[in-house]
């Protein structure tokens, strides 16, 4: 069975008591439904008194519930600054970040997230490092170990998607980079977080694999519509899977161009050469290296 | 089938070069004829062992006793210590350069002192075990603590991992093959602590023996010793290797 296959099998049983899904594969929010990330103003300055540098400048951005996000721009931008703002792991020392309207204050629990290393336990099968976060968010990490087998089912069900459920009991060093990324997303999404962060997950990964895992990725957004910031530095992976790319200025880091990707879904690989996908990372390219120079 | 075969025959390797190693040390043995003396054969040292079997038995054990205890206390302590430091960089700021300046010191220097505060025998030669294994100990562990991936740190957090978890569910796990190769070091530590001060202040123990065979000038003694210390050192490295296999066949790649 081939993966897509695969995909739509899991489709079936979807959108069952999910009404987000249903809504199908528009993307307009309705007028009054506020922002699911929005950063006021940030700022952020890194270092110590002496020698202080601006990070961040000023900077605007807002989510929709189920929207998803790439941000871009040249390396040192600070988009990985972005990333730990969002989730509440840096405090921002200007403005503020608010999720669901809430004030962050700490780390914003039940964050997906995943990195360009895959940072899977060495010690733990590839089921095992899956399952981590039912270990640790609420609610699940008091119901774990009375409904094991159910959230192993869970677990089992989204290995199966992406294709590793042969390799549930097999140590992150006995798979391939591209395996263990796809268990990396797997791990970010296990416990269907509301909001998914992906720091230039794929950035180690030849193309083959790398674009194998875009499909892979739009496949489970398709399914489990959270809303979801990429970072990242590859242009065709930022049009191929957002809704919107926002492109960053170098150092210290704003908004200098923010597009709309009004592409159909699902994408295609072979909608990625189309005139129209073509043109939208034609006109980033340009405005990034305008910001480079 | 040939891959067993090969594997079997690396398994007899170490035994052949000793072997050699022995058959050569009792040729030059007996080329020296009468100055052998002072380098007695194999054969010389085996018909001591066999001879002075009642007197090596007691005191193998004493070594056995003072070194296990010494260095199970070592592995309490350095386990304690370096979950603290490597915890917390507090407690590493405070504590760390101390223990780089206790580890300087030759533990020789230190017997007497035990001696004065503990008398002969037992004691000093587990305090002595204890003060030459707990060091690599703690390095290890706190090594191990202190360099989580910042990454999975920021992944453990965001799932809204306390700091206990982030130490029960990455930390220590990741801390076990540290943990297991200093082990391997300090018990070989412990053997020489321990027969380090028995030589300078017991009436018991290998330390002991060989002291009193060397003033006897019953060479063949001596290095019976020799042996019997570096069969038990061998013996319990063997045993902290197999535990470390068990604990942590995920460090150990390919196979």
């Amino acid at each position: 069975m081939s993966m897509s296959e695969r995909f739509a099998d899991s489709f079936a049983f979807q959108n069952k008591g999910n009404p987000a899904a249903t809504a199908g594969l528009e993307t307009e929010p309705s007028p009054d439904n506020e922002p699911y990330v929005d950063l006021r103003n940030v700022s952020l300055v890194y270092g110590d008194d002496d020698e202080q540098m601006l990070a961040i400048d000023r900077l605007d951005l807002q989510v929709r519930e189920g929207e998803f996000v790439a941000v871009v721009g040249p390396s040192g931008c600070g988009k990985s600054t972005l990333m730990k703002l969002v989730t509440g792991l840096l405090q921002p020392d200007g403005g503020a970040v608010f999720i669901q309207g809430q004030k962050t204050t700490g780390p914003v629990r039940s964050v997906g997230m995943a990195f360009q290393n895959s940072t899977l336990l060495p010690w733990r099968t590839t089921l095992s490092n899956v399952m981590l976060p039912f270990e640790l968010v609420k609610p699940h990490r008091q119901r774990l170990r009375k409904h094991y087998d159910e959230y192993r089912e869970r677990a089992m069900r989204l290995l199966d998607i992406v294709g590793l459920k042969e390799f549930a009991n097999k140590y992150p060093w006995e798979l391939s980079g591209g395996m263990q990324q796809r268990a990396n997303v797997c791990r970010a999404l296990v416990h269907e977080p509301p909001l998914l962060m992906l720091d230039e997950p794929f950035g180690a990964l030849d193309a083959f694999t790398r674009e194998e895992l875009w499909l892979m990725t739009q496949d489970l957004w398709l399914k489990q519509r959270f809303s979801a910031i990429l970072v990242t530095h590859d242009l065709r992976e930022a049009v191929f899977l957002a809704d919107r790319v926002i492109v960053l200025s170098k150092r210290p880091g704003r908004i200098i161009l923010e597009r709309t990707v009004d592409l159909p879904r699902p994408r295609t690989l072979a909608s990625t050469y189309e005139p129209g996908f073509s043109e939208i990372v034609t006109e980033i390219r340009e405005k990034i290296l305008e910001a480079r120079a | 089938m040939k891959k067993s075969r090969k594997s079997r025959s690396h398994a007899f390797v170490p035994w052949i070069t000793t072997l050699a190693l022995l058959v050569l040390w009792q040729i030059i043995a007996m080329a020296l004829g009468s100055a052998s003396l002072m380098l007695p054969p194999p054969t010389a040292i085996a018909n001591s062992m066999v001879e002075h079997y009642d007197v090596i038995w007691p005191n193998a054990l004493q070594t056995l006793y003072t070194t296990g205890a010494g260095f199970a206390f070592a592995v309490v302590m350095g386990m304690l210590f370096g979950l603290a430091i490597g915890a917390s960089p507090l407690v590493y700021r405070a504590v760390y350069p101390l223990l780089i300046a206790f580890n300087a010191v030759p533990k020789v220097a230190l017997v007497p002192i035990f001696v004065l505060w503990f008398g002969i025998g037992t004691v000093p030669a587990v305090v002595t075990a204890f003060s030459l294994a707990v060091f690599p100990i703690i390095v290890n562990v706190a090594t191990g603590l202190s360099t989580i991936d910042a990454e999975m740190e920021d992944v453990m957090r965001s799932l809204g991992a306390s700091r206990w978890d982030i130490l029960t569910k990455v930390g220590i796990p990741r801390m076990t093959p540290y943990l297991f190769a200093s082990l391997k070091i300090a018990i070989t530590l412990a053997f020489v602590g321990s027969v380090l001060s028995e030589t300078i202040a017991s009436n018991e123990g290998i330390g002991f023996l060989m002291q009193a065979a060397s003033s006897r000038f019953d060479v063949p003694l001596v290095f019976a010793g020799v042996i019997v210390i570096a069969s038990m050192a061998v013996i319990a490295y063997q045993v902290c290797e197999l535990i470390e296999g068990r604990f942590t066949h995920w460090a150990k790649r390919g196979k």
